[in-house]
C-alpha cells in the first residue's frame, strides 16, 4: 500500500512542479504535513544534502525521501515516479515541437504561474525557518549568510560546509 | 547510429558531475553533446532547454530525454533519462543509510542545525533571483500576492495553487481578480 502511495503522490509532484529544481520542495512539504512520512526538519536535512551531492536536486530529493518513507525500493520507485510524466509529455511534444513552444495559450499559462510558483518557494522557505530559526543564534547565522550571498554565490557547497561548522562551533 | 552503451555512460557522467541539478548541467553538456560529440546544434539545446524548462519535471532530465529520443527514438530517450538519474540513486541512498546510523550523533546534529540554516537562506536568495527576472507587471504582483494570501491563510496545497494560477492565467485580460 505504501508503494502505491509514494508512486501516486511523486507521480503528481512530478506533473506539477513545472520549472525543476527547489520548485518540488512546497510539494514535499505538503507530502510531510499530509503523511508524516518524513518531518519538516528532516526535510531540511534532505534538501542541504541534495544541494551538495551531484545530481538534479528534484532527483536527489525524491530518492531520499522514497529511502526514508521505504528504503532502497521505495528510492526507485520515488524517483522513476517522478520523472515518469515529464518522459511521457516529452514524448508526446516532441511530435509537435514547435506548435507547443509558439502557441500563445502555452506560453500565457507559462509566464502566468511564474509568480505563483515564487510564493511556493517562499512558503516553503517559511516551512524550513520555523524548524531551523529557532533562536538568537540562529537568527544571527541567518543574516550573516544572507549578507554574505549578496557578495559572493558562485559555489552553494560552500555555504553548506560553513554553516555546519558553525554548527557546531556555536552548539545550534 | 549512437550506442545506447554511448548514450547511456554520458547521461551517467552528466548526473555525476552536476552539482545543484538544472542550469548547472548546461555547460557541461554543450561541452559533451554539442562540441566534443556533435549529436546535435547548439541551437538544438537550447532549445530543449527552454520547452524542458515549462514542461513537469525537473530541467535536467527533461533535456536529456529530448537529446535521447533525439538520437534512438524511444529506446534512446529511457536511457538517457535513466543514466542521468542512476549516480543519484546510489549516491542518495548511501548517504541516506549513513544517516540513519549516525544522526544520533551530537556533533552531526549540531552541524545539521548549522545548515538547516544556510537552506533558508538560500531559498530566500533564489526567491530574490526569481523576483529580479520574472516579476515585472500589476499582473504578476496580483499572482504573486495572491498565491501568497492562499497559501498563508487558507492553507492551499502547492498543486491547487498552480492549477489556479495557470487557470488565472487564461482569463483575458484578467486584473482586477486574483487567480
Amino acid at each position: 500500500m505504501i508503494y502505491v502511495l509514494l508512486a501516486y503522490e511523486f507521480f503528481k509532484i512530478g506533473l506539477f512542479a513545472v520549472g525543476g529544481g527547489l520548485v518540488t520542495v512546497p510539494f514535499l512539504f505538503d507530502l510531510s504535513e499530509q503523511y508524516h512520512w518524513f518531518s519538516a526538519a528532516e526535510l531540511a536535512d534532505m534538501i542541504a544534502i541534495s544541494q551538495s551531492t551531484p545530481g538534479p536536486i528534484g532527483i536527489n530529493m525524491a530518492t531520499y525521501a522514497g529511502f526514508k518513507t521505504a528504503g532502497v525500493f521505495g528510492s526507485l520507485l520515488a524517483t522513476l515516479s517522478l520523472v515518469a510524466p515529464a518522459v511521457i509529455v516529452i514524448y508526446l511534444i516532441e511530435k509537435i515541437l514547435d506548435k507547443w513552444a509558439n502557441n500563445i495559450y502555452v506560453q500565457k499559462v507559462l509566464t502566468g504561474i511564474r509568480p505563483a510558483v515564487m510564493a511556493l518557494i517562499l512558503f516553503a522557505g517559511w516551512d524550513v525557518a520555523k524548524v531551523s530559526i529557532v533562536d538568537i543564534k540562529t537568527a544571527c547565522l541567518l543574516a550573516a549568510l544572507l549578507l554574505a550571498m549578496q557578495f559572493y554565490r558562485k559555489n552553494v557547497f560552500i555555504y553548506i560546509i560553513i554553516s555546519a561548522i558553525a554548527g557546531v562551533v556555536l552548539q545550534i | 547510429m549512437v550506442k545506447l552503451t554511448e548514450i547511456y555512460a554520458i547521461f551517467c557522467k552528466m548526473g555525476l558531475f552536476t552539482f545543484g541539478g538544472g542550469y548547472a548541467m548546461l555547460p557541461i553538456l554543450k561541452s559533451e553533446v554539442v562540441d566534443k560529440r556533435k549529436w546535435i546544434s547548439e541551437e538544438e539545446l537550447l532549445n530543449y532547454y527552454s520547452i524542458g524548462q515549462c514542461t513537469p519535471g525537473i530541467i535536467a532530465v527533461n533535456a536529456s530525454s529530448f537529446i535521447g529520443y533525439k538520437l534512438r527514438g524511444i529506446s534512446g530517450m529511457l536511457c538517457a533519462t535513466a543514466a542521468v538519474i542512476t549516480p543519484s540513486l546510489i549516491i542518495i541512498m548511501a548517504i541516506a543509510a549513513m544517516l540513519q546510523k549516525y544522526m544520533g550523533n551530537q556533533y552531526l546534529q549540531w552541524a545539521f542545525g548549522g545548515i538547516r540554516v544556510s537552506v533558508v537562506a538560500l531559498i530566500i536568495c533564489t526567491v530574490i533571483d526569481l523576483w529580479r527576472k520574472g516579476v515585472k507587471n500589476k499582473r504578476d504582483y496580483l499572482v504573486f500576492f495572491g498565491a501568497s494570501a492562499l497559501l498563508w491563510l487558507f492553507n492551499l496545497s502547492a498543486i491547487s495553487v498552480v492549477v489556479l494560477a495557470a487557470a488565472g492565467a487564461l482569463i483575458p485580460n484578467f486584473g482586477g481578480k486574483k487567480s
